[in-house]
């Protein structure tokens, strides 16, 4: 039967008709409205490949039932930042080069700005604890971290937040 | 005079214009066999083709890995991207230039000498001549074979060469742009999940068919060829539920199941195998040298991968296109010419970006998945991807191993007798080695299985990869047990037998030194004249702030390890810092590499960095446990090491302007595992000899003391 909820997703009201009840966030988000940037790494609630922001807080998206959201506001990697106007999040990854082979990144830069909004001064023990729910198999970590501090930094300095909202 | 010598790729490719072409003004596209994994390396191909070519990075597209369009260079594997298919790029990017060069100074009517190329555009003694690589590109012929005539920029000539460049693929990853094959969406894709064949021979005895769709809360369809099964829908929820709802719903008949005992590599000894020994037997002691034995143990280690394998294919009007992340296309091709009995001038397989591999995964795998299911419905695109738990249970496994050490030793105590004897299961399954595609062994009528083999010691060899200690010791041999009956599937993960063998070796060089009461890396200088060597180990001794006859036992400890890769790629030496209680705790880590030439010095250091924390994470957390079957299947039964988990890492390059690059990918791996474990001998005061460092192995060696 199909399923017709609404909710918003970076800053955008979408309408979303559901033929699997069943169907994850990250499907909906994936395969009905293109957004492709939150990947899918294990459907377990284990990698944070597919963290997002639901109303402001960061959750797992594959194992969330989509229809959950309705009425909410979604956060994805999308709705950081672009090229021409980068999160400082994501200016600090490049400058970093933080990553290797990059599919956890979405995820990580999702934590990552959860943990800057509720602690704009997060130690580096305390960003290691915020992302310990992703995991990054190419042993970036340190640049990732590095990266998060130095993004703290720019916002603490009042750095324009890209396109965030 | 003779023709100079090729580098291997370009022999093997010849045809320049498979590495380069002008296809429109101020557009090069260069074309790489080498895939990019992850590690930057299509970045540093790009660096080398615009300072061969004297081109602006920003000119060029690279095309990689696909049998229309690039040169085969095999697999993009053991750490030989840039040491050799980058130098196999130098050389074809040179001989264009001189191509143009030639054309130019005829176009011109002056001398060649007189010419030089700016961002594409030919200069006459500096000055601009109307000409470029463009307006020329119609009159030089780039499908002619190479000649290794075109001369190759010196060192000090480069501009990209050599310095730090940004990753191009990164942008793409952290704004969330589609970059990986899973990102894919072809016109009228299904989705697809396989019912994995639990192990060859295993045959279907029953499927329930209805309770499987009713899983699925929205219409697929089941495609069955032999003992090869897929559920196949528009709606990828569906098909994830009906896969994971099949494992239930179907049954099997002949299943072999793994057990605990087989989970530890002991059990690989007097297992049937063949036997080999690389350099001259071992003999009696006349002399009566003391005598030095004993035996270090790795489990089976998992890739795992962050993105379980995807592939796509579309099986259209006889043709077949099939879309993998895996390591070689051109290999992969053979191997479905083999499954499917179509020409291989009926198959292209294009390389699109997956995650971090490490290895033979299941990439090569889902890609077959996906063909088998797009022969059977013709014109549908079919996009297969496994399940997490899929991908932990079915991709081939880093073998067991087992590495007996036996050094005779001088009266200084020095060892003048080495002997690395091995048991391993094979670490080369690839399909390229002949090995069969995951469904190909479900299909009716399966290709047999190729005969027991390992990677070849031209190529760096597989479990006896690294047994081989550089140190100076007037005998060396390899035993090595090719174990042929192994519990699971095996084949490569980054740096193959070497992360065993440089354990034991390492671990085995500091025993020695602690039985003459010398430092280790003292100890390691007196048995070392390669002078990269012991530059590597002197630098990192220095970035440590090493001091000789440091205390041990109280739960802090250091320890230090030394390796070439393959005894022919970079040169890593690693210091480590660690606690001890009842679980280990990595404070530091310091690197030091010579990787000569280092293209792009920051992605050589993020791939020693890697490496880095990979090791650690296997020597600390991880082995594929068996019981009843494969128990390792999702992050929590095979945990990897985690960001509040990782050390302080410090990498420094020696030598970065040397002539040839060495392979850095996989040179960490191997001190990295031994610096941990004579780090952890040091905080202990007793030595564990078996990976991975579990909680149980500490305390049970805490008990014992």
């Amino acid at each position: 039967m199909t399923q017709k909820f609404e909710f918003t997703v970076n800053g955008r009201p979408v309408s979303v008709s559901l033929d699997n009840e069943e169907a994850p966030l990250l499907n909906v988000l994936r395969n009905d409205l293109g957004l492709m940037g939150t990947r899918f790494g294990c459907g377990l609630d284990q990698c944070g490949c597919c963290m997002v922001l639901i109303d402001g807080a960061p959750e797992k998206s594959c194992t969330k039932p989509a229809w959950s959201v309705s009425g909410k506001t979604v956060t994805t990697i999308e709705g950081l930042g672009t090229p021409e106007r980068p999160h400082p999040l994501q200016q600090a990854f490049i400058d970093e080069q933080a990553g290797q082979c990059g599919y956890c990144l979405a995820g990580i830069l999702i934590s990552a700005k959860a943990l800057l909004e509720r602690n704009p001064s997060p130690t580096r023990p305390e960003i290691a604890l915020a992302l310990d729910g992703n995991i990054c198999r190419c042993g970036a970590h340190n640049r990732i971290m590095r990266a998060v501090e130095k993004a703290a930094a720019q916002i603490r300095a009042g750095v324009r937040s890209g396109t965030s909202r | 005079m003779n023709a100079p010598v090729l580098p291997g790729p370009l022999a093997d490719n010849p045809r320049l214009d498979r590495w380069v072409s002008f296809p429109a003004p101020g557009k090069v596209t260069v074309g790489t066999g080498r895939v990019e994994l992850g590690q930057g390396v299509l970045t540093a191909m790009t660096q080398i083709a615009a300072d061969e070519l004297d081109v602006a990075m920003g000119r060029i597209t690279i095309r990689s890995g696909d049998t229309e369009f690039t040169p085969n260079e095999g697999y993009t594997a053991g750490s030989q991207s840039i040491q050799f298919g980058g130098v196999a790029m130098r050389q074809a990017c040179a001989d264009v230039r001189g191509l143009f060069i030639d054309r130019a100074a005829k176009v011109l009517g002056c001398n060649a000498g007189e010419l030089s190329i700016r961002d594409g555009t030919i200069l006459r003694n500096g000055a601009p001549t109307g000409q470029d690589y463009w307006t020329l590109a119609g009159t030089v012929d780039l499908a002619t074979k190479a000649t290794g005539g075109g001369k190759r920029k010196a060192v000090a000539d480069f501009n990209s060469i050599g310095r730090s460049s940004a990753r191009l693929d990164l942008p793409a990853k952290i704004f969330g742009k589609p970059a990986f094959i899973h990102d894919m969406v072809l016109d009228g894709m299904v989705h697809a999940r396989v019912v994995r064949q639990p192990n060859r021979g295993a045959t279907i005895e029953t499927i329930d068919e209805q309770a499987i769709k009713r899983a699925a809360k929205a219409p697929v369809e089941l495609v069955r060829n032999g003992n090869f099964l897929a559920i196949v829908g528009d709606d990828e929820t569906a098909v994830d539920l009906a896969g994971a709802a099949a494992t239930d719903h179907v049954t099997w008949q002949h299943v072999e199941t793994p057990t605990s005992l087989q989970a530890e590599a002991s059990w690989l000894i007097q297992r049937p195998a063949v036997d080999r020994i690389l350099g001259a037997p071992e003999t009696a002691d006349p002399q009566g040298r003391a005598r030095f034995e004993t035996t270090y143990t790795r489990g089976h280690l998992a890739h795992a991968s962050i993105s379980p394998s995807c592939g796509l294919a579309l099986y259209r009007d006889g043709h077949l296109t099939v879309w993998t992340h895996c390591q070689g296309v051109f290999p992969l091709r053979a191997a479905l010419v083999r499954t499917l009995g179509l020409d291989a001038s009926a198959i292209t397989v294009h390389h699109v970006q997956g995650a971090g591999c490490y290895g033979h995964n299941g990439a090569d795998d889902a890609a077959a998945d996906a063909a088998i299911i797009a022969m059977k419905m013709p014109g549908k695109p079919i996009r297969a991807r496994w399940r997490r738990e899929e991908e932990f249970l079915y991709e081939p496994k880093s073998p067991a191993m087992v590495v007996k050490v036996r050094a005779l030793l001088d009266e200084a105590g020095k060892p003048s007798d080495w002997t690395a004897e091995i048991w391993s299961g094979t670490h080369n399954y690839r399909p390229g080695a002949g090995g069969n595609l995951l469904g190909a062994q479900a299909l009716p009528n399966p290709p047999p299985e190729p005969p027991p083999g390992d990677v070849p010691e031209a190529n760096g060899g597989g479990a006896t990869r690294n047994a081989e200690p550089l140190y100076d010791i007037a005998e060396k041999r390899i035993i090595h047990h090719l174990v042929t009956e192994t519990p699971v599937r095996t084949s490569a993960l980054r740096g193959l037998g070497a992360m065993p063998n440089v354990f034991a070796i390492e671990c085995a060089i500091d025993e020695l030194a602690e039985r003459v009461g010398q430092d280790p890396v003292q100890y390691r200088l007196s048995i070392t004249a390669d002078q990269r060597a012991r530059a590597v180990i002197e630098k990192v001794a220095a970035m440590a702030g090493w001091k000789a006859g440091e205390p041990g036992g109280a739960g802090r400890g250091r320890g230090i390890a030394f390796a070439r890769y393959k005894n022919r790629a970079a040169y890593a030496a690693v210091v480590v810092e660690l606690d001890v209680e009842e679980m280990i705790r990595l404070r530091h880590v310091w690197c030091a590499s010579d990787a000569g030439l280092a293209v792009n010095p920051d992605g050589v250091i993020n791939q020693l960095e890697g490496g880095i924390i990979q090791s650690a994470s296997w020597v600390l957390k991880e082995q594929v446990r068996f019981d009843n079957g494969v128990s390792s299947f999702d992050w929590e039964t095979y945990p990897v090491l985690k960001f509040s988990e990782v050390p302080e890492i410090d990498i420094e390059l020696i030598n970065t302007k040397d002539e040839a690059p060495l392979g850095v990918g996989e040179a960490t791996a191997g001190p990295t595992a031994a610096a941990i474990g004579n780090a952890v001998s040091h905080a202990l005061g007793a030595r564990i000899r078996d990976l991975p460092l579990t909680r149980e192995r500490i305390m049970a060696t805490l008990l014992k003391e």
